[in-house]
This record gives C-alpha cells, structure tokens and sequence, in this order.
C-alpha cells in the first residue's frame, strides 16, 4: 500500500461540469430520483452503473420512507411521550440516511472517482438533486 | 514520494503573526462559522443553531402567558378545593395535559418545519439554462411553472425566485420566513413559526392536547363554582371567594370555541391528507364530486391518512443548521473542488492555526497531554511532535481555532470529522489538508486515500 501521490497530481483535476439529477415526483412526495441518464456522462459512465446507483438511492429512500409496524410505532411511542423521545433517540429515518451515505461514498471509492466523476450527497442539497460533479479528464492516478 | 511539491508552510512565518492584534481580528473574523450564522432566510437561531424560530415570533409569549397564567391560577385556587371535595386525579390530569401542552407548543415553535435549502449557484444556472427564457432582463419574467403528473393527476410546479427553484409539490413559500417550506400548512403566530411538515405533528399535538385542556379546567371551575354555591350560599358568594376561577372562566370561554373549532378542522385535514394552504386554495376541491378525492396524496383511507400525517417517519432537517460553512465561500456550490486545495491550505492555515499555533508551541513544552487535543491524531501528531517546535503548527487546531483544553478541542473537532476520524487525520495535516469539515469534502479525501498519509508524515 506504498502509493504515494505528488500534491501535483492533486492539484491537477478541475471542475469540468456538473450535472443534476432532478426528483421523480411521479408517485407524489416521496423522495425519488429520475433515472434518465443525462448526455453529459456518456463518455464516462456506463447507463446501467448510473441506473443502479440511481435506483438503489430509490430504495434506500423508500426504505427511510416506509410505512410499516415499525414506523408506526416510532411515531405512536413518540406522541405518547409528548415527542421528548425525540430527543435521546435515532430516528429509522436518520438511520438509513447514514447508510445512504456510506453508499455513497463506498460508491464513489469504486466507480465514480476513477471515472473523475463526483457523486454528492442529495442531503447536502435538500434532497433536491444529485449532483454529479465532473472533473476534467487527466490521468489522476489514484489507483489502488 | 519521489516528486513531492507540496508546499510547505514556514512555521516561523505563521508564528510572528499571533502577536498582533490585527491577526487575532482576522482570525476572529475567519473562524469557521456554523451555517445557521448565515442562514439567509428570516428566522432566529437559539443554541448554537439548535433551535429555530420565526424572525416575527408573533404572540407566542402571549400564548404561554395565557397557558401558564390560567394554569398557575387553576392549581393554586381551584386543586386545593377539588381535591378535598373530589379526587386527587384531579391536579394530576391537569399536571399531565399541561406538561403535554407546553412541549407540544414548544417543539412546534423550535423545530425546523421543513424548510429547504436555497439552490446553490450551479443548481440555478442549470435550471435557468433549462428554461427558455425570452424577454429582456430588465423585468422580473412571468412565473415559471412545470407540469408533472402525480398519480394521474395534472400538478403544476412553481418556480420560487428567492429559493432559485422549482417548489416540489405541496411546498410554499412563507413570506414571513422568506423560506420555502414542505408540505406549508401556514405561518401560525400564536406559536411563532411556519407549521410545515416537520412540525406538523407537533402543533395537531398541541391544539388537541389543549381543547383537552381548557375543557378540563373550564369543567373543573365550573365544577367548584357549583360546589362552592351548593353549601348554602349564593353563586356570588361563591365567586367572591373564589374569584381568580372567575378570570379562568373567562380566558377558558373564549379560548375553547377557537381551540375547538380548530381541532375539529385539523382532524379533518389530517384525515383527508390535505394543507390548511390547499384547503383555502381549493387546490382539489373541483373534482371532489367526479371522485373519491382528487387529492393525489390522500390514501383514500381515514385511517391510513392519520396514521401517515402523526405517526409517520420523522423526516430529517434539510437545512444543516449546525454544519460549518465551507471556508471558501466564494465557491460554495463545489465544496468537492479540488482545485481550491493549493490557495486554500496555505490560507487557511496560516488563518486557522495562529491563535493556536502559539497555544500548541506552549503546549509542546509539556507534551503530556498533547496528543489528546484531537483524539483522531494521534498517529500522526507523535512524530511530528518529536521533530521539534518547527512542526507543531501542523498539528490538530486545523478548523479547532480556539481549543485551550482538552474538552473544547475534543468537542470542536467532532463536527468537523463528523464522518469519520479518518478524515480528521487529513484535515489535520495542513500540507495536505482539504478545504473543510464538509462532509462531502471528506468523501472526495477518500479520493486520494490514505496513500498520501504515508506520503505526507514527514513534513519537512
């Protein structure tokens, strides 16, 4: 694991473009992304990559969105407790939302960075969008 | 490392700095601000960003005047009497549906209702490059909408100017907040804030908790009143002795036919899964007759619409109140950037580190404690420690500008590795380190690895 890397090479990549992923109202609020593949990353990414890191963020997010037992009884427990639960405890939502982030940035480890592309996460941006950020194509050299 | 052309920062350069007084206002002045000091909307931060309000808190001190005064004059005039003639269950259920009340309004009034962040720069100009826009920019254009389909229903998205986007449905725009708010239901001043979809529950919580109560306290008047004037006097008698249960009946009469009538409204939004917005609106009321309801977010099931409204997921604030602003705040839309790496390090840290680079060269003298300032570098920081005074500016302060113990150095680094004390390690090193504790900065560390760790130890 001896890979060194010059701050040269770290100063080369430059922000290229950025691309958007906009939401997916179609089933009404709940958070999701549209999985058209944007032009912009054709020349960087597989569509069916793109379409799977889109469609599982979908999951994670209905997962955080569900409405089950469990849910019900976070909320039930909560209102008993005149919503000072809150306050000590890690809501279900919270819960998948780091594991949304370890996604991401697991996802960016092995897919994204070495294409010099840059996944961030929709929560840095109110859920909105995703935003994908492209960098200019130089050989980084951050293989491992 | 054979190519290394890194800079390096002259420890002796940053050392003469601390001395002035000009360089300690600039560090002031540049010390990492949370993100709420520039919130841009209209609201009050209480906490150190942990409590939000409305700018125009209204009447909610009125409104916990009211609640505490009427309460404090039922227990200290009407409990004595009941409890004797009564039940001791009588204060109790007072002290509970109180104690409900007044966290209800509170949570109401301090939670983030839903607000959403405004668009970042880049996000606008990809939105304003998607929209064609003909006419000249000397007026404000007509608005913008965006027809979507929403469970075969025709809904049209609206673009917010202030936020610089498109509304998601059932998002409004408070222009009391100067925020845009999810699923708005509206500004309520008697609690000081938007009810939105995070607090939605809160305030349902708090005006049926508090028909319970003033239906409470007016029966248990009533009540004395009764008992009082039973015993052979007359009803003025009674009140005369009795006369701050007359000031509860009042304030109790007036209240309960707005609290109650507001209750019975808000059941019926929560179980037809609507806003007070859209109800005044009549956003769906068109095709109540062709359907079930044309709301296409109702679960055309009471049940299930009240169940989702109170009980469901707790949605997570999107505005990151207590998160730092990226240092460079010129480029806030790319805090990934990787080009602000080299002009940044060398700023930053000469900005970051004087108040404690001063701190940290006392502190190397007796190195007991040393490594215990930022717990996360502790592999690093040893050798560094051992090569001198020189190397020290190196050290943890990178973003803890103000540490003089232990615990505050411990307590300030934590948001700043909020993703993991890996990361720490990086913004550590300051020939090295990346722009700030955003997180998503800390992803794109990840980018380069640990590899220039190992590169990196040796400063010189």
């Amino acid at each position: 694991m001896a890979e060194t890397h010059s701050l040269q090479d770290l100063q080369q990549p430059a922000v290229s473009s950025k691309v958007f992923v906009q939401r997916d109202y179609s089933s009404g609020t709940l958070c999701k992304f549209q999985t058209k593949f944007p032009s912009d990353l054709e020349s960087r990414l597989d569509k069916q990559q793109f379409e799977e890191t889109i469609q599982t963020l979908n999951n994670l997010y209905a997962e955080a969105e569900k409405l089950c037992g469990k849910s019900y009884l976070e909320g039930f427990l909560a209102c008993m407790t005149a919503y000072t639960i809150f306050l000590c405890m890690e809501t279900h939502y919270e819960k998948v939302l780091k594991k949304i982030a370890r996604y991401i940035k697991d996802q960016n480890e092995k897919i994204y960075a070495p294409r010099g592309l840059l996944l961030t996460d929709p929560i840095e941006r109110g859920l909105r969008v995703v935003e994908i950020t492209i960098f200019e194509d130089r050989s980084i050299g951050s293989g491992r | 490392m054979k190519n290394c052309e890194y800079q390096q920062i002259d420890p002796r350069a940053l050392s003469v700095a601390p001395l002035s007084a000009q360089s300690h206002a600039e560090e002031k002045a540049r010390r990492p601000r949370r993100k709420w000091e520039v919130f841009p909307g209209k609201n009050r931060f209480f906490c150190d960003g942990r409590l939000i309000l409305a700018r125009q808190s209204g009447v909610l001190p009125l409104t916990l005047g009211l609640i505490v005064v009427t309460c404090g004059l039922f227990f200290a005039f009407d409990c004595p009497f009941l409890v004797e003639h009564l039940t001791v269950f009588i204060p109790v259920i007072g002290g509970v549906l109180v104690v409900f009340v007044v966290t209800s309004l509170l949570r109401t009034s301090f939670t983030d209702p839903g607000i959403l962040p405004r668009a970042t720069a880049d996000e606008a100009a990809d939105i304003e490059r998607q929209i064609d826009t003909s006419g000249s920019s000397t007026y404000r254009p007509p608005p913008r909408t965006k027809e979507i389909l929403i469970n075969q229903q025709v809904v049209k998205l609206k673009y917010c100017f202030t936020c610089k986007m498109f509304r998601p449905p059932r998002t409004s725009h408070c222009s009391l907040c100067d925020n845009c708010v999810e699923c708005f239901d509206h500004h309520c001043p008697w609690v000081g804030n938007c009810v939105g979809k995070r607090n939605y529950r809160f305030f349902y919580s708090f005006i049926i908790s508090l028909s319970f109560l003033t239906s409470f306290i007016f029966g248990c008047v009533i009540t004395h009143i009764t008992l009082r004037s039973q015993a052979g006097k007359s009803i003025v008698q009674a009140i005369q002795e009795s006369p701050a249960s007359v000031v509860e009946l009042v304030i109790c009469f007036f209240s309960i036919w707005s609290i109650l009538g507001l209750s019975g409204f808000h059941t019926y939004l929560v179980a037809s899964n609507l806003t007070t917005n859209e109800d005044i609106k009549g956003s769906w009321s068109s095709k109540r007759g062709a359907e079930d309801s044309g709301n296409p977010y109702s679960h055309n099931n009471i049940i299930i619409n009240c169940c989702v409204t109170l009980c469901g997921p707790m949605p997570p604030s999107l505005i990151d109140r207590r998160g730092f602003v990226p240092p460079d705040e010129a480029v806030p839309a790319a805090p990934a950037s990787e080009m602000e790496l080299p002009p940044f390090t060398a700023k930053s840290d000469a900005n970051m580190c004087h108040q404690s680079t001063k701190d940290v060269l006392e502190r190397m003298l007796n190195s007991s404690d040393f490594h215990g300032l930022c717990p996360a570098g502790t592999p690093k920081t040893t050798p560094l420690v051992q090569e001198g005074p020189a190397s020290a500016p190196a050290e943890p302060p990178a973003g803890c500008s103000r540490p003089h113990e232990r615990g505050a150095a411990a307590r300030l680094c934590r948001p700043l590795s909020k993703h993991s004390r890996r990361d720490s390690l990086h913004s550590i090193n300051p020939a090295f380190r990346l722009a700030s504790p955003s997180p998503s900065l800390s992803r794109s560390a990840l980018i380069l690895g640990d590899a220039p760790n190992m590169g990196f130890v040796p400063l010189r």
